[in-house]
């Protein structure tokens, strides 16, 4: 019902109206039963409602832009949380101090544990708002990238801040082994993903006559990752998407075309129905006894949560600029700042808390952050940004012309970087892909398979497109004299690199391909149907491109 | 001379700064083993370049005299280090303070640099056959491709650039090549400035060439 009233999206971001229909539910059976509605169960987030959202993301995460922007990312995720974290828990300490609020109960360390769980930006509620307003694409992978990796620095915080609560005295040896806890956590949830991603590539190597099957090794082995990142205490996020990031290039090789696009619809399917079940339950959660309203403490909470994140963004991208010639506009960072959304891992964090005496306030403060951002800063983003006229999405189809300039720049800029010396970033990419050719693909594709450039592969895409267009429009089939043809034309969408294409085979395609290439990208006026055989060779005329009518004309 | 202390001025306005200028004058002696001059051989002793699919096409950038902002046409035989500190600036970074019409000229001139590397016969048209053999080129990394593939390819995609530059054609029209002005129009959405650059600014190591 939602999307068939088309006003409604551009307005209210789905994620609102879904804490909406919780909180009317959450009311009804409150009202019902007269007492609190079950509380989501964290266990049942962190297990099975959070993963396929994340292997979603994961999956579909487009890998050159985030890693071309990966530095900042992992700056935003790492320093900026720290930050946003220290300076929550000392700020709201301090209101602490206050006598008139009555909260000097509240210590530091109870303060700077709240800090660690609710500055981290959660990437359901990120991809809800941010999916409806298409900004640029550099913008949208910046926020995103950085509240999916930002994970790892909440794991350990929340843990540590934790522990700390429990231990009679802090020394310093511990917040020593704190920070060594962090990079365990990260690069072992990194080492954990790729562990099982390359597996999970390797195993597609071999099912080629098990083709029913080939999914589920994709989810099978993406969800092991996230158990077993988990149980070691390691960010299963961060190993998910790892793992997700990891295997994607070999296993969309190795799987059958079908078996892709069950993937792509199940981890899509999945993926929505968690969304939906999160944002409901966080809804339904709200309504009953488990609050405590302190409004000074809860007002505060989400002042310095935007103070700290905006100053956060500011100093950081200060430092980003300095180094990098594509800078980060003023309008750009007021979006990532503003774009900070919290959402459902905080709360369940909040859950999870040892019950002591101030616990319920938390979850208070907590839920009032949630509702804020999600609802006030959620509804309000696209009007500002269309406000402040940030830059958006490029919506063009994408050309092989562009991917082959792309390419061309590619290979350009890493024979510049030989020839000057340096190692740049072209440089490492272009040693990875070495050591990827040499190496991963022999070992993780296919026996004939023929590894495909980023050319050919969208090339084929966009014919497959065509020719089913075609099909679709009966325009194929008029050739009279290759009855093969149709049965090709049938073959040619399933086919991606199962069978050896023999010489003539290949042939028919082509000749399909060149035809059908002609006849779709004109958009002159409609002509004769009847093709000419002079038309699919177009290496007759070696210096020039004829574009020519029929000569039935 | 061009060894003993390498030129703080330079005629041409690259702008790099004089402590790249250092850097790279070192890397152009290792590369010319401490001649004035260097010639295509001299780009063998690169080992990484080697694996590179269009290598050729880069080498015969230096060389090329339209890149060197030279007034002849053709290719030079050997470059000094004025030529080849041109060359380089062709990959210099965007700076914060350029205007409309400076960040235009610095756009067009990187684009430039590009049309020259595509159309290799230097008629000032990048021809069917030019097109196919970039394709060509790129793809020569996988032997298992047939070359039909990718000469479809090339043709596809020249369909596109006739698409994008010309629009509708009429029934006899012959599209003979992408001029330059086609070239900037199909590069429109790719923002060059900020791709088509080399980050002097950290060089940490010079790599070794035999």
């Amino acid at each position: 019902g939602f999307h068939l009233y088309n006003k409604l999206p551009s307005v209210v971001p789905e994620s609102c109206l879904l804490i909406f229909v919780g909180l009317i539910m959450g009311g009804i059976i409150y009202g019902l039963n007269d007492r609190s509605p079950p509380v989501m169960d964290s266990d049942i987030f962190f297990l099975y409602l959070l993963p396929p959202i994340v292997l979603d993301a994961g999956y579909f995460m487009p890998s050159r832009p985030f890693f071309e922007n990966i530095g900042t990312i992992l700056l935003y995720a790492v320093v900026g949380t720290i930050w946003n974290v220290f300076g929550i828990g000392f700020s709201l300490y301090g209101i602490c101090q206050v006598k008139s609020f009555q909260l000097q109960d509240v210590s530091l360390l109870h303060n700077l544990l709240f800090g660690s769980l609710i500055a981290a930006v959660d990437p359901v509620a990120v991809l809800a708002v941010f999916e409806e307003i298409h900004v640029n694409e550099r913008l949208h992978i910046l926020v995103f990238g950085e509240s999916l990796l930002n994970d790892a620095v909440t794991v350990v915080l929340y843990k540590l801040f934790r522990s700390f609560c429990e231990m009679p005295a802090v020394k310093s040896v511990d917040v020593v082994a704190g920070v060594g806890k962090f990079f365990v956590v990260g690069l072992g949830g990194v080492l954990v993903g790729l562990a099982f991603g390359l597996t999970a590539a390797f195993t597609t190597r071999f099912t080629k006559d098990i083709r029913v099957i080939e999914p589920l090794f994709v989810f099978l082995y993406s969800y092991l990752s996230y158990l077993t990142a988990e149980m070691f205490h390691l960010s299963g996020i961060v190993a998910i998407i790892a793992c997700a990031m990891g295997m994607k290039r070999y296993v969309e090789a190795n799987i059958s075309l079908k078996s892709h696009t069950t993937v792509k619809y199940f981890m899509k399917m999945w993926s929505s129905v968690s969304d939906t079940l999160i944002f409901i339950f966080l809804g339904v959660s709200t309504i009953g006894e488990n609050h405590e309203w302190n409004w000074p403490y809860i007002c505060f909470t989400v002042i310095f949560c935007l103070l700290w994140r905006a100053l956060g963004v500011l100093v950081l991208t200060f430092f980003v600029n300095r180094f990098h010639v594509n800078t980060i506009t003023g309008k750009d960072q007021f979006i990532i700042a503003y774009g900070g959304l919290r959402g459902a891992i905080c709360f369940s964090l909040v859950f999870l808390l040892p019950d002591f005496h101030r616990k319920k306030l938390f979850i208070a403060a907590t839920t009032v952050v949630i509702l804020f951002t999600v609802f006030i800063q959620g509804m309000t983003i696209r009007p500002l940004v269309d406000l402040l006229a940030v830059k958006r999405k490029r919506e063009s189809a994408p050309t092989v012309g562009e991917q082959i300039h792309i390419r061309f720049l590619d290979h350009l800029l890493a024979g510049i970087e030989d020839i000057s010396g340096h190692w740049g970033q072209y440089y490492w990419k272009d040693k990875l892909e070495y050591f990827n050719s040499k190496y991963l693909q022999k070992l993780l594709l296919r026996e004939h398979d023929q590894p495909k450039s980023s050319i050919v592969l969208l090339y084929e895409k966009l014919e497959r497109k065509h020719a089913i267009q075609l099909a679709e429009a009966g325009q194929l089939g008029h050739a009279p004299s290759h009855p093969a043809l149709l049965n090709n034309r049938a073959v040619i969408t399933d086919r991606k690199v199962e069978d050896a294409l023999t010489p003539d085979v290949l042939d028919n395609i082509q000749e399909i391909l060149a035809r059908n290439l002609y006849r779709t990208r004109r958009t002159g006026p409609a002509y004769n149907r009847h093709t000419l055989p002079g038309d699919t060779e177009p290496g007759e005329h070696a210096e020039e491109i004829l574009i020519l009518r029929h000569r039935g004309l | 001379s061009v060894l003993s202390s390498p030129p703080h001025q330079l005629s041409s306005p690259p702008t790099v700064t004089s402590e790249q200028i250092e850097r790279l004058h070192r890397r152009f002696k290792q590369l010319s083993r401490d001649q004035l001059t260097i010639r295509k051989e001299n780009f063998d002793s690169i080992p990484d370049l080697e694996f590179n699919p269009i290598r050729g096409k880069i080498v015969h950038a230096f060389f090329d005299k339209r890149n060197l902002r030279q007034e002849s046409e053709g290719l030079a035989d050997e470059i000094n280090f004025e030529d080849f500190l041109t060359i380089m600036s062709y990959f210099r970074p965007i700076e914060m303070n350029m205007d409309e019409e400076q960040l235009d000229r610095f756009r067009k001139e990187k684009l430039k640099f590009l049309f020259h590397m595509y159309d290799s016969d230097h008629d000032g048209k990048i021809t069917l056959q030019e097109y196919r053999n970039v394709v060509e080129e790129l793809l020569s990394g996988n032997p298992h491709l047939e070359k039909e593939s990718a000469r479809s390819i090339a043709d596809g995609a020249m369909m596109e650039a006739a698409s994008i530059c010309v629009g509708q054609m009429g029934p006899d029209q012959v599209y003979e090549g992408i001029t330059f002005e086609d070239f900037l129009k199909m590069w429109q959405g790719i923002d060059i400035e900020t791709k088509m650059h080399v980050r002097f600014l950290t060089m940490e190591t010079i790599a070794h060439c035999y």
